[in-house]
This record gives C-alpha cells, sequence and structure tokens, in this order.
C-alpha cells in the first residue's frame, strides 16, 4: 500500500464510491452488502499499490502500451500482473478460472490477482463496482447489458486486441460483443441453449415421440399426465427462469425484430400481441408445475433426474445439476429438443435464447495504465479455444466460443448445443440480458411475471398497462 | 456573591480594549461554574456527536430527500436534467404495482408483532419469571433464536417450509404428492404469514429477555404487598407490577415497532421480496443497491419509509421529554 505521496492516482477511493457507499447506508439497505462493495474496494487498492512496481510515472496518461498491446507479449518475457474480476463463484468454474489464470501465468509470465465474488451479489453491484475500483479485466455478460455500461463509458473498447483474435469467432459472436458506438469491448467466452431438456429413458419407457408442434406438445403433456408425471418441470423461486418461456413464446408468435423491439422499448407492452404471448402461456401452465414459486432451479432439475417430470425448458447448464448428481449414467440420459413450432412466419427464424458470457476491460481500474498490456494479453488468451476448454472441463454446460476449440472431448449433449445454436438464424441473449437492467430486476420484470403466473386468468391488459407504465417511468438510459 | 461591581463597571462599548477585557474576563471567571478546561471539553463532548450525528444521519437523510427528486440512477454527475419534481412519487402512488401492497405487509407486520408475538414474549418472560423448574433451560432455548442474524433465521425456515417432500412441514403433515403440498414460501397470500412465524420465533425470544430483565429489577415488597391486600396473580400483575414496569413497557413497544418496519432480511433472503413478500425496505433495496440502480426512484420509497418511522419516533420523544420535565 506504501504509494508514494506525489503520485496523482494514490489508492484513496475517489469521490463516486465514497459518497456512494454512505448513501447506500442511510438508505436502510443491507450494510453486509455495501461492506462488501468496501471490502472489494479495499483488495483491489491493495492488490494495486503491493504488487507491482511502478513502471512510469502513473500521471503519464498518454495511453501507455496501447498499439504495442494488440499481440500479446512473447511468452514468459513479460512481468508484472493483472487483476481479474470473476462472478464464478461456484466450486466447479471457480477452479476453472484459477486453473487457466495458472495456464496465463505459466504461458507469459504475468502474475493474476483475481477477485472472486458471489454471483448474484456481483451483479447487484456491478454499476458501483464499475464506477470505483473495478478489476482490470472483469466477467460479464454480452447484450444489451454490455452495451449499456459500454455506453456510461465505464468499459474500455477492445477492437486493436479483437481485430487480431476476430477470426477465431463467427459473425454472430462478433455482433454480440459490438457497442452502440460499433466498437468492440469484449471477448466472448462461452455460451448455451435454451431448450427442452428431457431423459431419453423416459421418453423411450413411455414411448414418446419428439413434439415438433404445439398440438403435438399438449398432446405428450396429456399423456404425461396420464403416466404420472409433472409435464414441464418449473422453478421461479429466483425470478429469471420464467422470463425463458416468455421469449421463447414471443419469438415463436411475434418473432425476433418485435421481441428485441420489445425489450428495448420501441414497441409498447400493451401491444395484442403480448397478450398473445401471455394466453399462449396460459394454455401452458396446467402442465407446469404447480410448486414453482417456491422452487429453484435446481429443486425442480431434480424433479427431472427423479423422473418426476417429463420436460424442461432451461439452459444448457441444467447438466450442471445432472453431474452434481453423481452419476454420469443420468449425464448420458439427458437430451433435449428445440421449443415446438407454432406455425406462425417466425418459425423459420429457429429463434431461441443463447446467452453468451464475455470477458471485458474496465475504465476505471485503478492499475488499467500500468496493467494494459497485461490486461489486453489476458483477454487474448481467453480468445483460445484450449484456454475456454479448460472451464468447459469443469463441466460447467458452457460450451465454448472459439472456432479453434477442440471438440473431439464433446458429448454428444454438447455437439447438439453446437448444433442448435448454429442452425438458428436468430439468438437473443435472455429478457434479462436483452433489456435494461433497472427494467429486468426483482421489482421489475421478474414480479410482474410472477404476478401473472399467481393468477393467469387476470386481466392481463391492467398488468399489461402496469408493466408499460413501469418502463415509461425509468429514467433516459444515456 | 453579591458584588455591586459588575453592573456599572463593566463599560458598554469595548473600544477600550485593554480595561473592558480584563474586567469582564473577571466577571465571568467569578460567576462561571466552570473552568475554560471544562468548556472545552464540553464543547467537544456535545460537539463531536453533533458533527458525527449530521454528518452520517442528516446529511444523509437530506441528500436521499434530495435525491428523491431526481431520476439519477448513480452514474456520473447530477445534473439539471436529472430533476424530474414529484414524478417519482406520482408514479410510486398511483402506479407502482408493489407500493401499496408493500404498505400493507408491514402495517401486518407491524399489527402481527404488537399484537401476537410481543405479548407472547411478555407472557414467557411472566412464565418464567416464577422460579419453576428448569428455568434456565427455557431461557436458553427461546433465546437462542436471537442469537442467529435473521439471514440465518430465513435459511433455517426455508428448509422447514420447502414443498412437497423436501420440507420438514409438508413432510411431516403427509402433503408430499403434487397435488396437496403447500408451498408455504411460494404462495402469494400465505407466505407473507409464514415468514411472519418465523421472525416471530426470533422476536419472541428478544421481547422475552427484555422483560424477564424488567421483571426481576420490580421491587418483591410491591408483590408481597399486594398479596397481603388480597390481590389475586391477575390483579398482582395488570394493577402494580405492569404499572411498575412503564418504562421497559415503553422499550418493548418501540423495539418491536422498529424491529417491524426495518423487517428486511428474512424476505430478501427468501426470494428478494417479491411474489407476495414486498416490503417497503426490499423495494428500497431491489430498486436502489440491485443492478437496475434507479437511486432517485429508490430515495422516493425511503423517504416514505422515513415519514412512517418518524411517527413512532415522535410519539416516545414526546413522551420521554414530557417524563423528564
Amino acid at each position: 500500500m506504501a504509494s508514494s505521496g506525489d503520485t496523482p492516482r494514490g489508492p484513496a477511493l475517489p469521490d463516486p464510491g465514497t459518497t456512494q457507499l454512505s448513501r447506500r447506508t442511510v438508505l436502510k439497505g443491507v450494510a453486509g452488502v455495501a461492506g462488501l462493495a468496501g471490502v472489494s474496494a479495499f483488495l483491489a487498492a491493495c492488490g494495486a499499490g503491493a504488487t507491482t512496481a511502478p513502471t512510469k510515472a502513473p500521471a503519464a496518461s498518454a495511453a501507455p502500451g496501447g498499439g504495442a498491446a494488440s499481440a500479446p507479449p512473447p511468452a514468459a518475457s513479460a512481468t508484472g500482473q493483472v487483476t481479474v474480476g470473476s462472478n464464478n463463484s461456484d466450486p466447479a468454474p471457480k477452479k476453472g478460472m484459477e486453473l487457466i489464470n495458472a495456464a496465463f501465468t505459466q504461458a507469459t509470465g504475468i502474475a493474476v490477482q483475481m477477485n472472486t465474488v458471489d454471483h448474484n451479489t456481483y451483479q447487484d453491484q456491478i454499476t458501483s463496482y464499475l464506477q470505483g475500483t473495478p478489476q482490470d479485466d472483469f466477467l460479464w455478460f454480452s447484450g444489451h447489458r454490455m452495451r449499456f455500461f459500454a455506453d456510461q463509458g465505464l468499459v474500455t473498447p477492445i477492437d486493436d486486441v479483437w481485430s487480431s483474435v476476430k477470426n477465431n469467432f463467427t459473425s454472430a459472436f462478433a455482433t454480440a460483443v459490438t457497442g452502440n458506438d460499433g466498437k468492440v469491448y469484449g471477448i466472448p467466452i462461452d455460451y448455451y441453449p435454451w431448450a427442452v431438456f428431457y431423459r431419453k429413458s423416459v421418453f423411450q419407457q413411455h414411448n414418446y415421440q419428439i413434439p415438433t408442434t404445439w398440438d403435438q406438445l399438449i398432446t405428450l403433456c396429456q399423456t404425461m399426465q396420464k403416466d404420472g408425471l409433472i409435464p414441464f418441470a418449473f422453478g421461479d423461486k429466483d425470478g429469471w427462469p420464467a422470463m425463458g418461456t416468455f421469449d421463447i413464446l414471443d419469438l415463436r408468435l411475434n418473432g425476433y425484430d418485435f421481441h428485441i423491439g420489445l425489450l428495448t422499448g420501441k414497441q409498447k407492452w400493451t401491444d395484442p400481441r403480448v397478450t398473445a404471448v401471455f394466453d399462449q402461456w396460459k394454455k401452458l401452465l396446467p402442465y407446469c408445475d404447480s410448486q414453482f414459486a417456491g422452487l429453484t432451479w435446481q429443486q425442480s432439475a431434480d424433479k427431472l433426474i427423479q423422473k418426476k417430470a417429463g420436460m424442461y425448458l432451461l439452459g444448457l447448464f441444467v447438466s450442471q445439476e445432472f453431474t452434481a448428481a453423481g452419476s454420469p449414467a443420468d449425464l448420458a440420459d439427458l437430451d433435449f429438443f428445440a421449443f415446438p413450432y407454432l406455425g406462425t412466419q417466425y418459425d423459420a427464424e429457429k429463434a431461441l435464447d443463447a446467452p453468451i458470457d464475455v470477458i471485458m476491460m474496465s475504465a476505471k481500474s485503478r492499475t488499467l495504465q500500468q496493467d494494459m498490456a497485461n490486461a489486453k494479453a489476458y483477454l487474448d488468451f481467453w480468445s483460445k479455444g484450449s484456454t475456454q476448454l479448460i472451464m468447459f472441463k469443469q463441466g460447467t454446460g458452457l460450451i465454448p466460443t472459439a472456432n479453434d476449440t477442440d471438440t473431439s472431448g464433446y458429448s454428444a449433449l454438447d455437439k447438439k448445443a453446437v448444433q442448435i445454436v448454429s442452425e438458428a438464424k436468430k439468438i437473443t441473449q435472455f429478457l434479462d440480458r436483452d433489456s435494461r437492467p433497472d427494467f429486468a430486476g426483482a421489482n421489475g420484470m421478474q414480479s410482474f411475471l410472477a404476478k401473472f403466473l399467481a393468477n393467469p386468468n387476470q386481466n392481463l391488459m391492467a398488468l399489461q398497462t402496469t408493466i408499460q407504465n413501469f418502463w415509461d417511468s425509468l429514467p433516459p438510459e444515456t | 456573591m453579591a458584588d455591586p461591581r459588575p453592573a456599572d463597571a463593566v463599560p458598554a462599548p469595548t473600544s477600550d480594549v485593554g480595561a473592558g477585557t480584563r474586567v469582564s474576563a473577571a466577571v465571568r471567571h467569578r460567576y462561571s461554574l466552570l473552568t475554560r478546561r471544562d468548556k472545552l471539553i464540553l464543547t467537544l463532548m456535545v460537539g463531536i456527536p453533533t458533527i458525527l450525528d449530521l454528518v452520517f444521519i442528516w446529511a444523509p437523510t437530506i441528500a436521499s430527500v434530495g435525491l428523491s427528486f431526481t431520476n439519477w440512477r448513480g452514474i456520473g454527475a447530477i445534473t439539471a436534467q436529472n430533476w424530474v419534481g414529484l414524478r417519482n412519487y406520482t408514479f410510486l402512488f398511483t402506479q407502482y404495482l408493489f407500493f401499496w401492497p408493500a404498505v400493507e405487509h408491514n402495517l401486518i407486520w407491524l399489527i402481527f408483532f404488537v399484537c401476537i408475538a410481543t405479548p407472547f414474549g411478555m407472557f414467557l418472560a411472566v412464565l418464567l419469571d416464577r422460579d419453576i423448574r428448569g428455568s434456565a433451560i427455557y431461557q436458553n432455548a427461546f433465546f437462542l433464536p436471537v442469537v442467529l442474524s435473521l439471514a440465518v433465521v430465513g435459511f433455517i425456515w426455508e428448509l422447514l417450509y420447502a414443498p412437497g417432500s423436501s420440507g420438514l412441514i409438508d413432510g411431516a403433515l403427509g402433503l408430499t404428492s403434487q397435488t396437496n403440498a403447500i408451498d408455504w414460501l411460494g404462495t402469494p397470500g400465505l407466505n407473507l404469514w409464514a415468514v411472519l412465524v418465523a421472525a416471530s420465533w426470533r422476536q419472541v425470544g428478544y421481547i422475552m429477555i427484555l422483560y424477564l430483565a424488567g421483571l426481576k429489577s420490580v421491587d418483591p415488597t410491591l408483590r408481597e404487598a399486594a398479596a397481603i391486600d388480597g390481590a389475586n396473580e391477575w390483579q398482582t400483575f395488570f394493577r402494580v407490577v405492569f404499572p411498575v414496569m412503564a418504562p421497559i413497557n415503553t422499550v418493548i413497544l418501540v423495539v418491536t415497532v422498529i424491529e417491524s418496519l426495518r423487517a428486511f432480511d428474512i424476505a430478501y433472503i427468501i426470494n428478494h421480496g417479491k411474489n407476495g413478500l414486498e416490503l417497503l425496505s426490499t423495494l428500497i433495496t431491489n430498486n436502489s443497491i440491485s443492478e437496475a440502480n434507479l437511486i432517485g426512484f429508490g430515495s422516493a420509497i425511503a423517504v416514505v419509509l422515513l415519514v412512517i418511522s418518524l411517527g413512532p419516533i415522535i410519539l416516545y420523544l414526546n413522551r420521554v421529554f414530557r417524563e423528564e420535565s
């Protein structure tokens, strides 16, 4: 922490951070959460002073290493460090992060200081985190949720890194990491499709056929009910899983353009097309687990594992629960199919939610100026298939994005996941990643959907008007 | 004391600096009970808490009130464009779907605590005050939940309330099938009461220990006198002990009101205060501290909670000051 007194960039907390913290304490909010922000800021400040020898006068603001860093530094010749903020707090992905950091240090000689924060806390704190003392590089989500922070100037564009690695990604990924200003803000590191998951053995045992139309789906649901199964496992305690159902129904009924327009304010929630989505959903609800409101996605996944439920509309990460259950046979039994087509003109889009995770470079990191080259080398390292495979091998159910990934270790399920995404003409990120964060939160869209699910036969237009009013009440985005 | 000098010796104008100051200093010395050192210490003792109070309580409070008229979202500086007047409040009162339910839930919480949890805690205290056998064990058992944070209490009761075969309560009641399982925490209208039971589990122990401490300090001769006068147990408690306990009763009432208004942890742990568990505190957090970061709107809700909290605080202070005078 021994920062010399003459440097203008001491580890002292910046003004916005301090005022915010003190203000938040007043809001009778969670002192713990506020404390956590303080701790992470403190850790970052410590890391900044403790490990790096100042290479140049910190006041030199002339973007050090701006051009030089587009290529990764030669192996084991670079020194110094890079700091990384991670939301991979679950054991398997956390281990993956540690292995990747070790591999990076071995390849480049650059030390990695990682700060891991609980997944949900990380999301709640992101705004103050990026304004305070973030790490140099940090994990985040693509889509609107990435562009929002890019628009606020809280992340650094990385076009130079991207230009040297972009051949390793498809154009869909390039679109996903491009901001509203046309600059690139992140390296895509993994993705996972949302689809209808089921157990092959259950379908075989009852002689079920994969439904491809709505009528087939409903018939299958009715048969499953007769056979004593819950047709659709469903757990919405965390608020976001229900968004997946809304997304796919809207995409199937109204198409990609309307869906994205709706989530970005170009379409109105009072549109009759939204009513149609809720009406369609109402037809599906009698076949969904009626205990959804009190169940987490993990508990619902267990019902699929225990063969109490027949199907489950979720992301590929559902396989984590199968892996955790400990039986490889269970995991091999897991399969999925695309959500049935509803016979609209949008069937050809084959659209689905396939959220992409990215690694980005912050703008306000205290150490970024001196770590710039290292921070870019770290992003570059993440763009390699070999790096992403380290994480994949931890059984996270997250598919690598790089073209040069060695796919020989992919299971049939993984290959199918790659296929369904590559066949899709339109890919969305997920409701809360395609819309503004203040709209999609716990007392925003999460609660509105819960309100609908609690009483599907309510006056839908009244609910839709409330949603639109809430949207209209939000402050301008930029 | 009776010194005639000051009245005419002190010149009104202070132009004659030398003589004037010397005289008045002497006068002050003679009449003041406090030395200069005392005054310095007193200034510090009053000044430091005052400054702390202003900086850490009043400044943020006023800032909150100010922010509630903006649509500031926590990024960058606040400019004139952020000023939205009363819009946050009009939206809150007329359109926000979760505001009135949150107010209602806070009120239910308050009424439940005042009418059920707190009296029950007092009842336990009276029972335990009677030196029954194993009193210490009971005291510890009832007090144990108080040691746990409400977040931990939330986790514990989540396990008890889990629907179907995975939950202890449903399991014990045999409600494990898909059709008859009760989803205690997921059913709007039911989950608030389930949470109130969990919160009371802790509140009862807290009130019990406070009240027990008060009962122990009641002069035993009062009871003896009442007994000699022929009062029965009922009369002794309500006519003699309860009135004597007035200061403790006030403390308990204030504690109960505060605990009800700041109710937050359990609801937040269970589902972030959604789906029937909306409280003012969770609305504030979800809007202003979460990723949403709607600081202006969240501040407006915080101001509403502040105004509600002022009611009991003023009542309490009124009472304290009246007793003192």
